[in-house]
């Protein structure tokens, strides 16, 4: 894999690197919910690249399809994420996310 | 040519993915994000899926970063308060995501792909939009129509929550506008020249 030619490997290096980024960004960030929001779409970034970096090396068209459905749910749980987010702050003045749980009985 | 382009790219991309997580405000976290989302699409570029690189660029820069610009400017947040607890959660982060790797490493190291053999970014068309566009028009129909349905749930969602309706600011009422009747607006005065409406 790790030849002169630029392969699957290498993309699937990146895609790895970035996905354990993002992980580690939630456990880090543990009080700042925009921090894990964008974690979260450094995750799927990662899932991406790979998707396409497989349908690319494959030669079959279908990861590039799952990598745009992957895309669209992206932006629809950031969208709710951060109308979540709005609604909270309003709510309770601040953003940490350690008070989420006052609702538990 | 290309692996020192990849080789560069992607150093882009991780140390940026690292820089949104460590940063110590959150506006500088959005603004590497958008880097991390440029430069993948160079990556992407590189192995000739470039419709799918314009659409991180429209999708994620364009839309995604621009609404975590916009949310992130517009509440009033101690970002010095939520920053606390980074260098406690540090260790035990670094200790996971190193056991993430090593968990990632060992099993692509174990299994097989089949992948690198055929390397093709549009099969079935003569640019990756048109072998795209054959597949997804086609076979995939359904699933782009609910993708549609999907976003179209996520928006209503979105404005439904952050509507809130304050009494103090009048609205259109339009049951009320059109139920209203000639008698209750206009009245008719017999006015006497000189004098008036008492």
């Amino acid at each position: 894999m790790a030849g002169a030619e630029l392969g699957l490997g290498h993309y699937m290096a990146v895609s790895a690197a970035l996905f354990t980024i993002g992980v580690f960004g939630i456990f880090v960030n543990r009080k700042n919910i925009i921090v894990i929001l964008m974690s979260i779409e450094l995750i799927l970034l990662s899932v991406n690249i790979n998707l396409v970096a497989f349908s690319v090396f494959n030669g079959t068209i279908m990861g590039q399809v799952f990598a745009m459905l992957v895309l669209t749910v992206a932006a629809a749980e950031a969208a709710v994420g951060l109308a979540i987010l709005v609604v909270y702050f309003r709510n309770r003045g601040e953003i940490a996310v350690e008070d989420v749980n006052v609702l538990r009985g | 040519m290309t692996l020192i382009a990849f080789y560069i790219l992607s150093t882009i991309v991780v140390a940026s993915a690292l820089f949104v997580v460590a940063a110590r405000n959150p506006v500088h976290s959005v603004l590497w994000l958008i880097l991390a989302f440029f430069t993948s699409a160079g990556l992407l570029v590189l192995i000739g899926a470039e419709f799918l690189a314009m659409l991180l660029v429209v999708v994620y820069v364009g839309a995604v970063a621009v609404l975590f610009l916009f949310v992130v400017m517009m509440l009033d947040i101690d970002f010095v308060a939520l920053k606390q607890g980074f260098q406690n959660y540090l260790v035990v982060g670094i200790l996971l995501a190193l056991a993430l790797l090593a968990e990632i490493g060992i099993v692509v190291a174990a299994a097989t792909f089949g992948g690198g053999e055929t390397f093709n970014p549009n099969p079935g068309g003569a640019t990756n939009a048109e072998a795209l566009s054959n597949v997804l028009y086609d076979d995939y129909l359904l699933l782009f129509q609910m993708c549609g349905i999907v976003l179209l749930v996520a928006m209503m969602g979105a404005i439904v929550l952050t509507l809130r309706s304050r009494p103090t600011v009048k609205r259109q009422n339009i049951a009320q506008q059109v139920g209203r009747k000639r008698k209750d607006a206009v009245e008719l005065k017999d006015v006497r020249p000189g004098q008036g409406i008492p």
